[in-house]
This record gives C-alpha cells, structure tokens and sequence, in this order.
C-alpha cells in the first residue's frame, strides 16, 4: 500500500516538472506531450488488453475518430480546445459502444481480428470521404485554439500545451484507476482471470465485456482528440492497424498487468521511433518490427513486470 | 450489362486471391494457433522472388519456385521464432511477433526492391483477351482462376488423402490426442506453417501478374483475408474459401454501382454476419465463443 503511493507520487512529480528536466536532457515538450497522449491511448487499451482480457487490435480506430471529432468540431462548428477534446472523446466513445455488441461475445484471437477488421470500416471512411474529411491527405486547416479561463486568456504554446495534455492525462488516467478500484474492475479482473468461472457466478460476461471496451473507447477518443490538437492536423494513418499494433506493443512493452506499464511503453516506443526516424528515416520501420520481435521474446513480462519481479526477489 | 460482368469477373478474381490467402491463414490459425499478421507480406516475398527469377528460369519456372521459396522463408520463421509463441497461453504474443515480421518484411522488400512498382512479365500467349466482346477476359486471368481453383482442391485432397494432411485434419480437432497418439506435433505444426505460406506465395505469384507488384500490396489483402475467415467462420476451410469468393463478388460489384464504397463494403458485410449469424456463415458453434 505505501510503495504504491510512493510509486503513484513519483510518477506524478517527474510528470509535472517535465518542463524543468526535459530541456536539460536535450528534449523537447512537444516530445513529452506525444509520450502523454499516446500514452493515455495506450492505458485505454490496457484496460482491455491488461485488466480485462480482451486482445483488442483495433484500438487506433476510436483514438483516429477521437482527432476527427476534435478536428471537425474545430473546422465546422466553434473555436473552442475544451469542447473539440469533449467533440472527439464523444465520438470515439460512441461508436465505441455501438460497435460493442458485435464484438463483445467473442474471445482471443477471433476477438483481435474481428476489432481490427472493424477498426478497418473507419479507416475507409476517412480515407474516401473527400469532401468531409479531407481524404488520403487528412484533414488540416484547424488549430488549437487559445484557452480562456475567465480571468485570463492562455495561449496554447508547446510548454502550455504540455500541461494541457497533463491535465487531461491525470483526468483519464484518474478514470481507469478509479474504475480498477470498483467492484466494476473488479469483475474485469475477473474476466481475465477466469472467464468461465465468471460466468458460473453470475456475472454477464459480455455486458461487461462491452462496458470495458465503451470505456475504452471514451478515453481512447479522449487521446485521439490531444493528439488531433497537438499536430493541427489529422490523417487516416492515425486510424490504420498500424496504429493499432503500435499501442499494443507500447502496453506490452511497458508491462501490461502494471497501471503505468503503458506509459513506460510509450516512452520507450516513442523515444526510440523519435531517435530511429530522425537517423535512419527509411528504414525505421524495420526498427519498430525488431523491437516488436524483441519485446515479444525476451520481455514477455514487459519492462514493469520484471522489476516487480527483480523487487520480489530481493 | 457488359460492365456488370467486368465488375462482376474482376470481383470474382479478387475474390479468389482472397480465398487463397484465406485458405492459408485458416490452415495456420486452425493449427498452430497463431493470427499470422505476416501472411500479406509473405506473399508479397512470393511475388517479388518470381520478379527476380523470371528473368533466368521463365515464368513457369518462376511460379513454381518463388512459392517454394517463400515457403521455406516459412519454415524457416516457424523454426526460429513462431514456436516459441506455442507454449504461451495469451494470443498477444503470437500477434505482436507477426505483426513486427510484416513492418520487417515490408521494409526490407522496400529497401531491395525500391517503393515504385515494378512491371511483371506474364506470357506473351496469355496477355491478350480470349474475345473481343469479352475484352477483359484475358488467358492470362482464366489461367489465374483455373491455377487457384486446382491449388484448392489440391490442398483438399491432401487433407482428405494423405496421411499427413489426415494428421493436420486431427491435430486440428485435438491436438493433444494426435500428440499422444505419437505423432510428432512440432513437425506437423512446421510443415503446417510452410503449406500456409506457400499457398500465400502462389496467390502472390499470381497476384503480380494481375496486379501492381508494389511493396504494401500484402497490406491490404491480410485486411481482406481476416473478413473472409470472419464471413466464412472461424474453424471451416470451406468457409474460409466461401467468403472470400463472397467479399471478392461483393466489392467488385460495388465498385460498379458506387466506386467510393468499394472499399469499405466488405466490411459492412463482415458486420452484418457478426450481426445475423456470429459464428460466421459455416462456423462452428462455440470456437472462441
């Protein structure tokens, strides 16, 4: 209980003072805010993959609808950051649900390729739907807008931004922990534990099957919609299963039975993607494929999970 | 009424690209229960192999020996990093490795083979069309139609026929009894592996004449590929070559009524089954339920 709050503050300490260390070692904020929101996108997953069980492939489809939400909500209706994030999280999380129903009933590898071949449907729609989304170039011709906080009007610039993301980061992630300390977490536990025996307890499996990956879907959009708003740009890229496979690797890397196993994912995976495509910039996604192979066979367990174990066993 | 049949006829070819592929990834999820991300870019190793041997042993000789080869590249995969994925209960694993191999293997073929598209070189004999009211019937498509269909009842008769293919037929039901019955699951789990990819290299072979050999082509058919084991069910060969052959119909037909939408309508179809009918249209009840 105490090392866990020990942890939890660590963690929340170095994340708002990013702004004091980061310069110092040579990165930048807008680095820093691309590790936070995919980060969030990755700990939505983890809900999923981690704490419920449920090899969702296709979590880059409400996270790219999230950044279409924010983006058109921006082009078309109003000028506001607050509401484009509240535009894009409702979106990814709405369809999120609606899509449940079809997905909820199957398990393993048939449950990966039914949400990937669905996450696919979104892809399309982006891609041909040229008046409305810009098409194969993505939507541009947006931008964040300022923040007014009543007393005072905040421009949005890269430090600014970095604890705008921040805040919203601390919102999701407060969310999924609240929610893993509920007798609902509980049950996803459950689920991922022992499907079966779950389901001789009583418990309908797939309603809550379908409120995990709603759940998931709400912040998953929550960080699409960041990420729209940090690039002031939105392309159908962000909704391909590349995309997918890219938020799985950053839970599994970091430690998917580990709350922050996917921030340590993203810092990893986007550290490494950052440093790789600035020195080899043709050829490193074969970077990103070893390091997939690598993680897959020798950190199973992921970065977290073997330092718990280290912990343990001293 | 011409144009349907254009649309219809090019559907129908995609349509059996897709059952092919299918056919190898069921035969590879069946047995070694592993999602293979890789199988697009497997066959696209397939095709280009042939691109580069072409020139020295003709294009007979290429098609019979880049799916050979792409195979072994198979083999070879399963030996030293997809049987490791066995023994571990959490289908993420599996995924993940494969799909690191498919960005791998689609920057590799980028980096040797260059990100244009490459012209390949089909028979001359086979390049014009069989009528001129039927233009787009060329000899070279019937070929590609009538090569998919023996390649099929080919891989049927040697899971009907063959004491090997009766042994995969087995495994697939119960692996553990076939094991305990002292057959050597390993091997039968690695040829299992070669067989599903060197279906994936033929259909790539063939695909390299009909379309542009381009490094992402394996992108979009593994998409392709998992919507028609999804219609067809989970489970069933028959299946997996009965929705491919219906998702291929599908979008070529689309593509003549309403172009923009020839991409997205298979997918539409794959979710009304999961709405109608779960398990796939010749599923079996209960796998992965």
């Amino acid at each position: 209980m105490n090392r866990r709050l020990i942890v939890n503050g660590a963690v929340w300490l170095v994340l708002l003072t990013a702004a004091i260390w980061l310069p110092l070692l040579g990165g930048y904020m807008a680095l820093a805010s691309r590790v936070l929101i995919y980060a969030l996108g990755a700990m939505a997953l983890n809900l999923l993959l981690g704490f419920t069980g449920c090899m969702s492939f296709g979590q880059a489809a409400y996270f790219g609808l999230g950044g279409y939400g924010a983006g058109l909500f921006l082009t078309h209706l109003g000028s506001s950051s607050v509401l484009a994030i509240v535009a894009g999280t409702l979106l990814g999380g709405v369809v999120a649900t609606a899509f449940g129903p079809l997905i909820m009933r199957r398990r393993g590898i048939y449950f990966a390729m039914i949400t990937v071949a669905i996450s696919q449907i979104f892809y399309f729609i982006a891609e041909r739907w040229n008046d409305f989304t810009g098409g194969e170039d993505g939507l541009s011709g947006f931008s964040r807008q300022p923040l007014h906080l009543g007393f005072a009007t905040v421009p949005l610039d890269s430090v600014a931004f970095y604890y705008f993301v921040l805040f919203f980061f601390a919102v999701g992630a407060g969310v999924i922990a609240m929610l893993l300390h509920s007798p609902l977490g509980h049950t996803f536990i459950a689920i991922r534990e022992n499907r079966r025996r779950a389901q001789f307890l009583g418990i309908h499996v797939e309603r809550y099957v379908w409120a995990s990956f709603a759940i998931a879907g709400f912040i998953a959009g929550l960080a699409g919609a960041l990420n729209a708003l940090q690039n002031n740009f939105i392309s159908p890229a962000n909704l391909y299963w590349v995309e997918s496979g890219n938020f799985v690797i950053m839970a599994v890397l970091g430690g998917m039975r580990n709350f922050w196993g996917p921030l340590v994912g993203a810092i990893i995976f986007i550290g490494i993607q950052d440093y790789v495509s600035s020195y080899f910039p043709n050829n490193w996604q074969s970077f990103i494929g070893v390091l997939f192979v690598i993680a897959v066979i020798f950190f199973p367990t992921g970065i977290l999970g073997i330092l718990r174990q280290r912990v343990k066993v001293a | 009424m011409q144009l349907l049949l254009f649309d219809g006829f090019n559907g129908l070819i995609q349509g059996a690209f897709y059952a092919l592929m299918a056919l190898g990834l069921s035969l590879i999820i069946n047995l070694n229960s592993v999602i293979n991300f890789a199988h697009g870019g497997f066959m696209v190793i397939g095709a280009y192999l042939a691109f580069s041997l072409a020139p020295y042993i003709g294009f007979w000789g290429a098609l019979f020996v880049g799916p050979i080869l792409a195979g072994a590249i198979g083999l070879i995969v399963e030996r030293a990093l997809v049987q490791y994925m066995y023994s571990r209960p959490d289908p993420v694993y599996s995924l993940l490795l494969t799909f690191g191999l498919a960005l791998i293997i689609e920057d590799s073929v980028r980096s040797i083979w260059g990100a244009q598209g490459v012209p390949f070189q089909i028979p001359a004999g086979l390049g014009s069309p069989v009528s001129a009211t039927y233009f787009f019937l060329t000899g070279y498509r019937l070929f590609v139609m009538g090569a998919i269909v023996v390649a099929t009842l080919a891989l049927f008769a040697f899971l009907r026929l063959s004491r090997f293919g009766i042994r995969i037929r087995a495994g697939i039901l119960d692996l553990e009894t076939v094991s305990a019955l002292g057959v050597n699951v390993y091997l039968l789990r690695t040829v299992n592996f070669g067989i599903g990819i060197l279906l994936a290299g033929f259909a790539g072979v063939l695909a390299a004449g009909v379309f542009q050999l381009v490094p992402t082509m394996g992108n979009d058919v593994i998409m392709a590929t998992f919507v028609a084991i999804v219609v067809g069910g989970l489970g069933n060969l028959f299946g997996s070559v009965l929705g491919g052959l219906l998702i291929g119909l599908a979008a070529g037909l689309t593509s003549a009524f309403y172009p923009v939408a020839s991409d997205v309508v298979i997918y539409v179809i794959m979710a009304a089954v999961l709405i109608v009918r779960p398990r796939g249209l010749l599923g079996q009840e209960g796998m992965f339920e």
